[in-house]
């Protein structure tokens, strides 16, 4: 396993703060800034702890940094960043982005983004990145002088645009077809799972109506009023455990949805890659013409109609001088051809082989972390019906000592 | 469990849950004592050029001598019910007679001869038939025996005897007219607060009727969410290698949570709903007897001031006087007894149907 930076470097996201700052078109806005902490792990020896360095950046400076990223590695997976706005709310969450809950769920994600660019082999090298944690003032002009604007390609932006490759790569095929089925069944789950904790929040609270009555009937009972009294004690309890238990959930969710735009980063390489191919399909296409023009000049024989050949056949041939010089044109264009013909061909060629790496990285990532995220979720039910089984039970002493 | 071997030799072809048996044979008496058994089922449908109804079967089984026969089996509507309990009422006007299921269900979409709407008039029924059994002064009543002896045209006859329709609104007229009257006077303390806790009695538990309906209706929307909620990690687990196994595995665990989830709420439907509704009516006819109580009360009260002010007929009025004030005696007696014996009852009512809900939840957990 490379040395990546998280290895050197203990990197957290430790607070969040409200600011209100003038924007670029200078309105006055409110918007909340992330404590970026680091501190090198190496020399902690004799309880030396190294200086924590820390600088503050905004949820904005995070996309830019991974805009930058895509466009500059664009056969790596890159990690996604923490949802913009809160999708998949149930009822009691706020989709509110100025929500303290909310707020702290994007702390963690983006925490999380930075441990996972940290962790990966080759992204964690960038100095752009390194630059991000450590060097607040003058990052952004650093960025853009990269110009990785320019290399972004627009036709990406098309997500529906489908380009005809004659030869597709199935490998890539297949891939993007999985990412397709992987956001749609996540993103289908995380719908139905805001159903489900919006009605299990319906039915513990509900309960808690019976504490309030229990109470109230208990005052005008005399044999039955201390069993229903404490009975009534144990409901509330049973109301009240709903919240910390769907707040647990939320993680799980979270995690998911990590993976959600995983997905999408995934389905990026492939349209890239697709891309490419499409590029070098097209460069062999003009190459191949171009040779048959050529062809065609030297021999004199049209072998394709075209409508050079018909004017020049009805307005007279072409002086013999005048045939060398387009010959010698359409020669050099065909040799510029080949040589960016095999550039392309190598180009895509380690395209293929470092993006496969990056994406059998991708799916043992993928494999471990859902495995992992579904026994968590295992876990929490279990631990959800222990409590349930421990309220029920106090609750029934209550009851049959009424 | 003796007691529920016993009445299991008893009624061996009629099928009803262990559970509810043991529901309805609970009182002071051992069921050793018992010597009356009434069972209420097979629901049928009847269709008449004018109406139609439904019946069902009564069967009774008795080893008491004034019994003619010891096994009895009739064919009753709910018509039959609501004449045996105006009888009742009419015969033993401070008691406290057991409550009917309502004539029509007004809110929800239940049809009246839809399959839940009769199951759950015909547990009522048979729940109400047992309550009188049960009560030591009601068992003896005649029209209860006629009810469950005799056969459809006897019983017919029988009720057209007795006090007519308009003798009967005569007395519901002096009954209004004295309540009219205002406040009784000489109310003894333990009926105020009877009173009293009666009307808050009866606003608890309205209200736990209701939430207990509002939790039922959370469930089955919790259990309709599940029932989406785990095919989708099959859908899931088609595209995984890796993790198939175990997206199956948890789709599995939430198929059971949700079986698990009906369950719990048929625990509901069956014991707590039923005996919450049943206290719910008791309340509003525990409020009627005490009203009928002071009514009783106001009757002697009036006559007591008329003698006070009328020196004349002292003689006749002390008679009519001394007869009011036995019957206001027997009244109250008869109440309180009866209201100790309804409060013990409802106490192991809601100890053991909160217990059996305490019950069912922890099985749900624990599955």
């Amino acid at each position: 396993m490379e040395d990546c930076l998280a290895k050197k470097m203990e990197i957290t996201v430790s607070e969040a703060e409200k600011r209100t700052g003038r924007n670029a078109m200078n309105i006055q806005e409110t918007y909340t800034a992330y404590l970026i902490e680091t501190r090198a792990v190496e020399s902690q020896s004799e309880g030396h702890c190294a200086p924590v360095e820390s600088l503050w950046r905004r949820y904005s400076e995070f996309e830019l940094l991974r805009n930058y990223l895509s466009v500059t590695y664009p056969h790596i997976v890159v990690p996604p960043l923490p949802e913009k706005r809160a999708d998949f709310v149930w009822h009691k969450l706020s989709a509110d982005n100025m929500d303290p809950d909310f707020v702290e769920r994007r702390r963690i994600g983006l925490e999380n983004f930075l441990l996972r660019v940290a962790s990966h082999p080759v992204l964690c090298q960038d100095k752009i990145f390194y630059a991000f944690l450590m060097q607040e003032g003058g990052w952004k002009e650093m960025v853009n002088e990269t110009g990785f604007q320019l290399k972004a390609d627009s036709r990406l932006k098309a997500l529906n645009a489908t380009f005809r490759v004659k030869n597709p790569d199935k490998r890539f095929t297949e891939l993007k077809h999985y990412s397709d089925e992987l956001q749609s069944v996540i993103s289908h789950l995380l719908r139905v799972r805001a159903r489900v904790a919006d009605r299990l929040y319906g039915v513990y609270k509900v309960h808690g109506n019976y504490g309030r009555v229990f109470s109230e009937w208990s005052a005008i009972e005399k044999e039955m009023g201390d069993g229903l009294q404490s009975a009534g004690h144990h409901m509330d309890v049973y109301a009240a455990s709903i919240d910390d238990i769907l707040e647990e959930e939320e993680h799980y969710a979270d995690q998911l949805k990590e993976y959600l735009f995983y997905a999408e980063a995934l389905r990026a390489v492939c349209r890239k890659h697709e891309l490419m191919q499409y590029d070098l399909e097209m460069a062999a296409q003009d190459l191949t013409s171009k040779k048959q023009q050529c062809e065609e000049l030297a021999t004199g024989t049209v072998r394709t109609f075209s409508l050079k050949g018909m004017t020049s056949k009805l307005f007279g041939q072409e002086t013999p001088e005048q045939r060398e010089a387009k010959i010698k044109v359409l020669e050099e264009q065909i040799q510029e051809g080949e040589e960016q013909l095999k550039s392309k061909n190598l180009e895509g060629r380690d395209f293929v082989k470092s993006a496969w790496a990056d994406i059998e990285r991708f799916k043992e990532q993928k494999n471990h972390d859902l495995k992992e995220a579904l026994i968590s979720y295992a876990v929490m039910q279990i631990s959800m019906c222990k409590k349930g089984i421990q309220v029920w039970t106090n609750a029934k002493e209550c009851f049959s000592k009424m | 469990d003796t007691s529920l071997t016993e009445v299991n030799s008893f009624s061996p072809s009629v099928p009803i849950s262990p559970s509810s048996m043991i529901n309805q044979y609970k009182f002071e008496d051992g069921p050793e004592l018992r010597d009356l058994f009434i069972t209420v089922d097979d629901p049928e449908s009847h269709i008449t050029a004018i109406e139609t109804f439904i019946t069902y079967r009564v069967v009774t089984k008795t080893t008491r001598g004034e019994f003619d026969s010891s096994e009895y089996e009739v064919r009753r509507r709910y018509q039959d019910f609501l004449w045996l309990k105006s009888k009742l009422e009419e015969a033993h006007p401070t008691l406290i007679i057991p409550p009917l299921p309502e004539k029509f269900i007004m809110k929800g979409m239940v049809e009246r001869f839809s399959d839940e709407f009769i199951e759950t008039r015909r547990k009522a029924l048979h729940k109400f038939l047992n309550r009188i059994a049960d009560h030591p002064t009601l068992t003896f009543n005649e029209d209860f025996k006629i009810f469950l002896t005799a056969q459809a045209w006897e019983l017919s006859s029988h009720k057209k005897q007795g006090p007519g329709l308009l003798s009967r609104m005569g007395q519901t007229v002096r009954a209004v007219a004295s309540s009219v009257r205002g406040a009784v006077k000489n109310r003894p303390e333990m009926f105020t607060e009877m009173n009293n806790y009666m009307e808050t009695f009866s606003q608890k538990i309205n209200l736990l009727d209701k939430i207990a309906h509002r939790i039922y209706k959370e469930e089955r929307d919790y259990c309709n969410e599940m029932k989406e909620y785990g095919p989708i990690h099959t859908l899931w687990s088609a595209s995984e290698e890796a993790i198939g196994d175990s997206l199956k595995g948890l789709a599995g665990c939430i198929d059971r949570c949700c079986r698990a989830t009906e369950r719990r709420m048929a625990g509901l439907s069956e014991h707590l709903l039923p005996m919450l509704h049943e206290y719910v009516l008791y309340s509003e006819i525990l409020m009627g007897v005490l009203k009928r109580r002071d009514q009783i009360q106001g009757e002697l009260d009036s006559k007591v001031d008329a003698l006070a002010n009328k020196k004349t007929e002292k003689d006749l009025f002390s008679e009519e006087i001394g007869k009011l004030e036995d019957k206001v005696e027997r009244a109250n007696n008869a109440l309180k007894a009866d209201w100790d014996r309804w409060k013990q009852n409802m106490q192991w009512d809601m100890r053991s149907t909160f217990t059996n809900v305490a019950e069912n939840n922890l099985r749900y957990y624990e599955e």
